[in-house]
């Protein structure tokens, strides 16, 4: 499907979907809350069929963040990425580890890098940051470690 | 002419003609003591320079090539090192049984040195029951490795050594049987009466088909029971870091790596034995000037010879094939091996009495 | 951590694979499970060698923030600053002479086969044979030599900037380079002699790991292992940058979706890259091995994604940019990260050797999944 396919089918299924210009994609905004349904929605669609997920993600902006998923489909070879922005505290969202089972590591790395809680997530815990890191977040823009960052 | 039983003789007559017969006897068993160790190092490093030169060959690399001339002390200065090393003893080891378990696998090496006729009439205990001490006596060796991994209390030597143990005791059977069939043939379990026997040819030529089949399950079985590759499953240093002995270090270490290079050697040199004649020249049937010209070469040499072309095709298997999971190990025993190797005595003692062989 | 050691309830055995283990080729850390010999889970614990590359990469130029992806997958070093390069030179709108093109994409091939030689050594050495280790060694030599002498380094090259290549090609590259495929095609055929007819091995690898379709794509999984599963995934043919697009090859797919599968297909990958780089050395453009670029470069505002098929699979660069000379925000989708999360549910019920068969075949990398 191409670009404008693509928005014509989405705005059918989620109405509040804003689509954003620029970049190789097509960028969808959403709402956190509608995250679950449309995610799901996405995948089990035959004309979308968004079966595979490469890329999730999370872009500290200093006043709120947003989580960044890129879709594909293996079968029809279209891309979305779906932009979805979160609070600055306390940040949370629906985890699709069910859907696309990739997502239960890569949202385990966004959640000790940035500190974005998965809502229902299995098994939430820090993956690549040593124990006793809960809670300072080293992706954040804010972040701040004297002895290991080297400013250049 | 000369060779090793003439010395032993002469060693005999001096000692007899000089001392009382009580101190003969002690004499002899220090000497024979002796032998043994010497033997035994010297085998470790042989065997030890031997691998990694064959390991090299295969590898289209040098090996070792810088202690001594083409780096032959490579292994005396290895040793030195192990020597040197402290020996470590973890915290939660069972201490006592965790320090005895390398000595007694090298005790079961040792025991197994004494019916092995190394040349014509030398040997250390000609006993009339030799095969059946040998096959008794080397299932004691797989204590020494439970032991090891039970004591080490580390997980990896536990599961090492619990491989071992379901491994040895049932390639054991294999073995067994395998050295069966040339018991029926020869229908003596005395070392030098299966020698003997094979006088006007090999077992391996005279024993044709059967034989044969035996031949490689009994190969197939030692390199299981020495715990090679691919049957290197207690140390499969990819899964198990170094299997039952993880925990081991320095001198405990290496008598572990001894036992196992002597091993080698006592299996093939059983096999050499049994199949290959031992230390009999290559004789053929009634060729008498042949046969003649054959036993110029002195006995020992023919032993030697043949067990190191056996130890030989198992470094070879080790460095060629990739490793065997466990369950396909066992598969490959109660499978396959097993009712061969039943079918197949089946096959020898009917050949046997049929006098089917030459 | 306390529960990682002893058993568990259920009288369940804890093990700790790595991170200094003899498979793992790194410091990945794996508790398993293990019921007897049988795999009940595999928790991946990692993070030994994170040195948080995307952070790094925040106070880097777009010049530089290249070298720090050598650092990343070092056996598709190349690969990785090539994709890097190609997402700069697509943000600006630079022209790649068609020289530079050429020679990227040699080097890229190369690289991958350098690559895949690796993990056909190191892979038999998990299963026990040891041999294969230095014949797949002494070819990759001849690879290395050639990229030293054009690079000047023979693991992180870091031989690509954007707009081109850093130097013009050593005088004896292309004679080296078809020496080497010369050989090459016949020590291909020997690699199958050597290890994939053996029965041992046969059964070690077929019907190992199973990763069916469904869950591979759900896995995220990329590159061989994907392809092993039997879905076409190969950048190069679905997304093509360079001149891969006029270049003939093709796409090596398995159906087994088991070990022997993706082992399979890594061989006969190797193949083709083969084929890539017979087609390209006697044609290499004469011209300039670089564009005029601007002394400092700046990204416009926006988001790029450009992704490159490295050794192991679908390599992205995501740059979030504000318009400045260093980039805003940067991920890195490495594919062993995405290929490790399928390594529990390929495990689960398998012997404990198996798991080393199934890592050689996911072939990690384990700076490319810490970052």
């Amino acid at each position: 499907m191409t670009n404008e396919e693509l928005k014509i089918k989405i705005t059918e299924l989620l109405p509040s979907a804003t689509f954003e210009e620029g970049g190789d994609f097509l960028n969808i905004n959403i709402e956190s809350k509608d995250w679950l349904s449309f995610a799901m929605q996405l995948n089990s669609d035959n004309t979308l069929a968004f079966d595979y997920l490469f890329c999730l993600t999370c872009v500290d902006w200093k006043t709120h963040l947003t989580m960044v998923y890129h879709l594909t489909s293996t079968k029809f070879r279209h891309n979305i990425v779906i932009k979805s922005k979160l609070e600055k505290v306390n940040p949370a969202i629906e985890t699709v580890c069910k859907i696309w089972r990739t997502a239960e590591l890569h949202e385990r790395e966004v959640y000790e890098m940035f500190g974005v809680n998965f809502l229902n997530h299995p098994d939430l815990r820090l993956l690549i940051l040593p124990d006793g890191w809960e809670g300072r977040n080293p992706l954040l823009k804010d972040f701040d470690d004297p002895i290991n960052m080297i400013k250049l | 002419m000369w060779s090793i039983s003439n010395i032993a003789n002469w060693v005999n007559e001096w000692l007899g003609k000089n001392f009382s017969a009580a101190w003969v006897t002690v004499f002899e068993m220090v000497i024979a003591g002796i032998l043994v160790i010497s033997l035994f190092a010297v085998l470790g490093l042989i065997l030890v320079i031997m691998e990694r030169k064959v390991s090299a060959w295969m590898q289209i690399r040098l090996g070792p090539n810088r202690v001594g001339p083409k780096g032959l002390l490579q292994s005396a200065a290895d040793t030195v090192k192990l020597l040197v090393k402290e020996a470590m003893t973890p915290n939660g080891a069972d201490k006592f049984l965790f320090n005895l378990a390398p000595y007694l696998a090298i005790v079961v090496s040792m025991l197994l040195m004494a019916p092995i006729a190394f040349a014509k009439d030398f040997m250390l205990w000609d006993l009339n029951i030799g095969v059946l001490y040998v096959s008794a006596i080397s299932s004691v060796s797989v204590i020494s490795i439970l032991m090891a991994g039970w004591a080490s209390n580390n997980k990896y030597s536990l599961m090492g050594a619990m491989r071992s143990g379901a491994q040895i005791v049932s390639y054991e059977l294999s073995a067994g049987l395998a050295i069966l069939s040339i018991v029926v043939l020869t229908g003596s379990l005395n070392m030098n009466d299966i020698i003997r026997s094979q006088a006007d040819g090999w077992w391996i030529f005279k024993g044709h088909f059967p034989v044969w089949i035996s031949f490689i399950i009994f190969l197939i079985a030692i390199t299981a029971e020495t715990n090679r590759a691919p049957f290197d499953l207690a140390e499969a240093e990819s899964e198990l870091t170094a299997g039952f002995h993880t925990e081991y270090s320095g001198m405990k270490f290496a008598l572990f790596f001894l036992a196992e290079y002597v091993n080698v050697f006592i299996v093939c040199a059983i096999g050499a034995t049994l199949f290959l004649g031992g230390w009999m020249p290559f004789h053929i049937g009634h060729w008498e000037g042949f046969n003649h010209i054959m036993d110029f070469i002195p006995s020992s040499l023919w032993f030697f010879g043949k067990t190191f072309f056996l130890i030989f095709l198992i470094m070879w298997f080790r460095w060629t094939f990739p490793r065997l999971r466990i369950d396909q190990l066992l598969n490959l025993e109660w499978k396959y091996l097993l009712p061969i190797g039943m079918i197949n005595l089946l096959l020898v003692t009917a050949m046997a009495i049929l006098k089917w062989h030459f | 951590m306390v529960e990682e050691i002893g058993t568990t309830a259920d009288g369940d055995l804890i093990i700790n694979v790595g991170p200094q283990h003899p498979a793992t080729h790194g410091v990945l850390h794996l508790v398993i499970t293990l019921n007897g010999e049988t795999i009940k889970k595999v928790e991946p614990h990692l993070g030994y060698i994170h040195r948080s590359i995307e952070k790094m990469c925040e106070s880097l130029s777009y010049r530089q923030f290249i070298y720090v992806t050598s650092r990343m997958d070092y056996l598709s070093s190349h690969i990785n600053n090539h994709g890097c390069a190609l997402l700069v030179e697509k943000a600006m709108q630079i022209e790649v002479p068609a020289r530079a093109q050429a020679i990227r994409v040699l080097l890229d091939e190369l690289t991958r086969i350098a690559s895949h030689e690796l993990w056909w050594g190191a892979m038999a050495m998990d299963l026990g044979a040891f041999t294969p280790f230095f014949h797949a060694f002494r070819e990759r030599e001849m690879i290395n030599e050639i990229m030293e002498d054009t690079c000047g380094a023979r693991l992180t090259m870091n031989y690509i900037l954007p707009g081109g290549v850093l130097e013009d090609i050593h005088p004896d590259f292309v004679k080296k380079t078809k020496e080497f495929i010369a050989l090459f095609k016949r020590k291909v055929d020997e690699y199958f002699e050597l290890l994939t007819g053996n029965i041992i091995f046969q059964n070690r690898m077929k019907g190992v790991g199973i990763l069916s379709a469904e869950d591979a794509i759900s896995f995220g999984c990329s590159g061989p292992t994907l392809r092993g599963s039997g879905i076409s995934c190969d950048v190069r043919k679905h997304y093509p940058y360079e001149i891969y697009s006029q270049l003939q090859f093709e796409e090596v797919l398995e159906t087994g979706c088991d070990s022997l599968a993706r082992y399979l297909v890594r061989l006969r990958e190797m193949k083709q890259s083969i084929h890539i780089i017979e087609q390209l050395i006697d044609n290499i453009p004469e011209g300039d091995f670089q564009a005029k670029t601007k002394a400092v470069l700046k990204l416009p505002k926006g988001e790029f994604y450009q992704r490159v098929e490295t050794a192991r699979g679908e390599f992205g660069i995501y740059v979030v940019s504000e318009g400045g000379t260093t980039p805003y925000r940067i991920k890195f989708r490495s594919p062993g990260f995405s290929n490790l999360s399928a390594l529990d549910h390929m495990a689960r019920g398998s012997k404990i050797g198996d798991l080393v068969a199934m890592m050689g075949t996911l072939d990690l990398v384990i700076p490319d999944i810490d970052r």
